[in-house]
């Protein structure tokens, strides 16, 4: 082991703005930080969780303006300005579950729990877009996403109560 | 006891943190002044160091130091192997950094250590390593002549060769003379490919020397066990060392290891006197996380003409990989009781040799030697049904044990307590619509329809529990399979259950507190589970082999009523009765006879307090227990599969699945449903999708989720799952086990199914996973053979390798199925 005396050079950072989960958050940042980590590392929400790194298993799943987005491919410097939601920002403002979070453990939607923010802010979006999927639709909204655990099954049976606990709560 | 909790499907409790993002995984956990590590790693399956420059990284920005091999070589130690199969079991040492020597592609040959983990990232590039390559053996036919070996000094790849024979241990015949003997005898060589466990949760380990003790967190199974191992491996004293299971993101047995990445972050960590963290990247992981399978089994089955079965013989080729991990050598050993699985054979012979190749260490995944038994025994099922024109369900129905048999002693030394393979077949077949789905496979089959439906049959026993600590020392496993727990009242009632299983996603927490609420009386939320930190629960042996209920709940049931017994003293004394006279029945002790009584909670604050207490009693209800079961438990179950295959394209289609286990009383049916569900994909997926793929110079093809396909929702269907019930009788909450069953029973129904719908084709073998381009070039084969081809050996290497325009034109060779 040899110990390193010279002065480390310092990357060039740069200067952006996100608001997560509707607060602010100004971050120096070097061009290559992935949002994934500057929302682990730099802003300390670790509720996003990084599977892959490299795009395929949707753990760590945002939503930017509102639109799922794997976080580990998205430069944090071509995030400034935008709206970022995690996994945090899925709860009610009075502290209680969202519906996606109510209908996965009303379902038993998740087991170990790690690929479980990609796929609740996932189907956030995808009922959004639509609010009363079939059990097929169910299945693909969440065909993206990798879970080791479930088995898929309660997933699926978590969109179907999602859409149910979204349609209670805002009546026609 | 009044039962209220155990069977019903509590919600769980440790959701609420999963679900918000309140986690503590391993790399969450951020440290003043932490250091991040990254690692070089061979990019060479076998080759020997001759130099490594690290000039270059330790002058790099950030750097705080450089390990080779070199630097640690005195410290570092011999990765441990708990499971020496034989007494002359040959094993290389397996150093944490490779001081010279490296085995298979992905080995740690140095690592930097820097302030941030981008600054470590950027320096290995800069370390400069000059390898010579040796020839590589990846084979196992081959690795068995020992033309090339996996590790020269070793002399041999052949780690270690077990045998069992039936009539040597005095429970059967000899299998030869039987099988001669047999009007019908099937030969048959199935191969097991190589598995990565693939948990969602990358491995992640974080050590922080600062302190009198050394706490190491870690996505581990077994924290107990590491703690131990470390303390061995590196000469430390064992009560220096403090391990932390946080929140662990699945495990399937990759997690239940010790690695060289712990070591070296523990080395790391006292070199620089500053807490290290160490996360793999997905690709490190699917390299250098240890593999699962990995075997060639040739049997021979013996039949007579009735479709009897008269006896088996095994003979089995084991992967170990470039070296033996924690249970390396024990897990195709786990399979050699299995093999006979429910069936009653007057003759049966286990050989296992155990060799050595240039590929990642293996070691226990899901299921770990029961899944290979089950499939090569199911498979064999279904080809002697076909042989015989006979019905597979009616074919295991002539040869399995019934219910009025249990308890069974199997050829294999094992006592079956209990099982009805009668109930759970007929359940499975009513569920299915075995019937009416066989005449449309037989009408889609005389019609000549493109698409070709077949019946897949599995049904499948297997032990688990593990484990009774003697069977696990006649086996020569270094430690035993009890399991401890503590229950605790606290001054206000609540009470504290520590348990010394290390649950990463089963639910004890939820399911403990189901036992403990109706054993004792008080309300579900009022328990609290600990586990996975050596400082909170000082005794246990973790989770795994689906142990934790049947070892580990009943070491809590066991703490829980001695509780009891304690507060039955105190509740006698302070109500002025004898103990004989005080009744204990939902959490309050009263007077036989008389409406004078204590709740639990009274009694915990009076023994609190300690004011009025009998002479000589200690003031503490706190009880311990440590459960050693007497025998393993043998959850078992019929599996049914209708699988369509496109005869023009390859392309299977899992149209419906049915499932009935029994694994003996339930506590949360939620939790063992989607233990069921999760077990049934890992199986489906080692049928048709999942493959570590190496190329000829021993590198992992499938080196990431792009081409190492874990399924997805798309991919599947959804199933019908149900029980039935025949209560373990040999531990007292009549439990067997449920984490692996999906996994152990699912391969071979799908297997099977595939090759239902196109037997008639002239395909008698897919070696999995059964792709859609492997099922097609088997329909080609078979269609040029004809019908009644040969006794089918499946292609050895990967067959998607010599593919021709496919992998020509630069496409991964498992890349068909996206």
């Amino acid at each position: 082991m040899t110990e390193q005396t010279t002065e480390a050079v310092a990357e060039e950072l740069h200067d952006v703005r996100l608001t997560v989960n509707g607060a602010s958050y100004d971050v120096r940042v070097p061009a290559r930080r992935l949002l994934s980590d500057a929302l682990r590392h730099d802003i300390g929400l670790t509720g996003t969780h990084v599977g892959c790194e490299h795009g395929v298993c949707g753990a760590c799943t945002i939503l930017l303006d509102g639109a799922p987005t794997r976080s580990c491919l998205l430069l944090t410097v071509s995030a400034d300005g935008r709206e970022v939601t995690t996994v945090e920002g899925l709860t009610e403002r009075d502290g209680s579950l969202g519906p996606v979070q109510q209908a996965f453990k009303d379902c038993h939607g998740l087991q170990c729990g790690f690929c479980t923010p990609g796929f609740l802010t996932t189907i956030t979006a995808g009922l959004r877009d639509n609010p009363d999927p079939s059990e097929a639709e169910a299945r693909d909204m969440i065909g993206g996403n990798l879970c080791r655990c479930t088995g898929y099954a309660n997933i699926v049976a978590a969109v179907l109560r999602a859409a149910e606990l979204g349609a209670e709560a805002e009546p026609a | 006891m009044t039962v209220t909790e155990i069977g019903s499907p509590r919600r769980r409790k440790e959701d609420q943190r999963l679900i918000t993002g309140r986690t503590r995984y391993t790399d969450n956990i951020v440290l003043p002044g932490m250091l991040h590590l990254a690692m070089v790693r061979s990019p060479f399956a076998h080759a020997t160091i001759t130099a490594i420059d690290t000039h270059d990284a330790t002058s790099s920005p950030g750097v705080v130091a450089v390990l080779t091999g070199r630097d640690v070589a005195d410290e570092q130690g011999s990765l441990p192997c708990a499971w020496p199969i034989t007494p002359d079991q040959k094993a290389p040492p397996h150093p944490a950094i490779a001081v010279d020597h490296v085995a298979f592609a992905g080995e740690v040959v140095a690592c930097v250590i820097a302030r941030s983990a981008a600054e470590a990232r950027d320096a290995i590039e800069l370390i400069d390593i000059d390898y010579d390559e040796l020839p590589v053996v990846l084979d196992l036919e081959e690795a068995l002549t020992d033309a090339t070996l996996a590790h020269p000094d070793l002399g041999t790849n052949k780690s270690a060769t077990w045998v069992f024979d039936s009539a040597e241990a005095g429970t059967g015949d000899d299998v030869a003379q039987v099988l001669a003997a047999s009007e019908l005898v099937l030969e048959r060589t199935y191969l097991q490919q190589r598995l990565i466990p693939a948990f969602m949760e990358p491995r992640s380990t974080v050590v922080d020397p600062t302190g009198e003790q050394i706490t190491m967190w870690s996505a581990t199974q077994v924290p107990h066990l590491l703690r131990l191992m470390l303390a061995l491996t590196l000469s430390i004293p064992e009560g220096k060392v403090r391990v932390v299971a946080p929140d662990v993101g699945g495990g399937f047995g990759g997690k239940l290891q010790v690695t060289p990445e712990e070591v070296i972050t523990m080395l790391a960590a006292r070199r620089t006197g500053k807490p290290c963290k160490y996360t793999e990247t997905r690709s490190e992981s699917l390299m250098a996380a240890h593999h699962g399978r990995g075997q060639v089994q040739r049997l021979k089955l013996g039949a007579t003409r009735e479709g009897i079965v008269t006896g088996l013989s095994v003979d089995l080729l084991a992967d170990m990989g470039a070296y033996l991990g924690l249970v390396t050598p024990g897990v195709p050993i786990l399979g050699a009781f299995m093999y006979n699985s429910i069936y009653k054979f007057a003759a049966y012979r286990f050989s296992c040799t155990n060799l050595f190749t240039n590929k990642a260490w293996t070691d226990a995944y899901r299921g770990a030697g029961r899944p290979e038994a089950t499939f090569a025994i199911e498979r064999l099922m279904d080809d002697l049904a076909h042989e015989l024109d006979m019905d597979p369900v009616e074919l295991r129905r002539k040869n399995w044990i019934k219910h009025e048999e249990f308890p069974f002693s199997t050829i294999a030394c094992l006592e079956y307590d209990s099982g009805n393979y009668e109930a759970a077949t007929d359940r499975a077949l009513e569920l299915f619509g075995y019937d009416d789905l066989c005449a449309e496979r037989d009408r889609r089959r005389a019609a000549g329809d493109r698409v070709q439906l077949g019946i897949g049959v599995s049904t499948f026993t297997e032990m688990c529990g593990l484990a009774p600590s003697r069977v696990l020392g006649a086996l020569s496993y270094a430690a035993g399979g009890w399991e401890h727990a503590q229950v605790r009242v606290l001054p206000t009632g609540a009470v504290e259950v520590v348990t010394g299983v290390s649950g990463h996603g089963q639910g004890h927490e939820t399911a403990w507190s189901q036992i403990v609420a109706d054993r004792l009386g008080v309300p579900f939320d009022s328990i609290e589970v600990l586990h996975g930190d050596t400082q909170t629960s000082q005794k246990g042996l973790d989770t795994y082999g689906s142990r934790s209920l049947v070892v580990g709940g009943m070491a809590v049931v066991a703490a829980a009523d001695k509780v009891i017994e304690k507060a039955r003293t105190v509740a006698a004394h302070l109500l002025e009765a004898s103990t004989d006279d005080i009744e204990f029945a939902e959490g309050r002790f009263s007077v036989r006879g008389t409406d004078q009584g204590l709740a639990l909670g009274e009694i915990a604050f009076a023994t609190f307090s300690a004011h009025n207490l009998p002479d000589g009693f200690e003031p503490s209800l706190d009880s311990d227990a440590t459960f050693d079961p007497e025998n393993f438990s043998f959850p078992h179950g019929t599996h049914l599969a209708a699988m369509e295959v496109d005869t023009e394209t390859g392309e299977v289609t899992l149209r419906k699945y049915v499932c009935v286990d029994d694994i003996g009383n339930v506590i949360n049916p939620m939790i063992v449903d989607g233990q069921v569900h999760g077990g049934l994909v890992q199986g489906i997926a080692q049928a048709l999708f999942e493959e570590a793929v190496h190329d000829e110079s021993g590198t992992l093809v499938s080196g990431s989720f792009v081409d190492y396909l874990v399924p997805s929702a798309a991919d599947l269907p959804s199933f019908t799952t149900d029980r039935t019930v025949t209560p373990s009788t040999t531990n007292a909450l009549g439990v067997k086990g449920v984490g692996e069953a999906g996994t152990i029973a699912s391969t071979p129904a799908i297997v099977n199914g595939v090759l239902d719908a196109i037997r008639h084709l002239g395909v008698q073998d897919i070696a999995m996973p059964c792709s859609p381009h492997r099922v097609w070039k088997a329909l080609q084969d078979g269609a040029s053979k004809g019908l009644g081809a040969e006794e089918p050996v499946p292609d050895r290497v990967a067959p998607e390798q010599d593919a021709g325009p496919m992998n020509s034109s630069g496409n991964l060779p498992t890349g068909d199925f996206q």
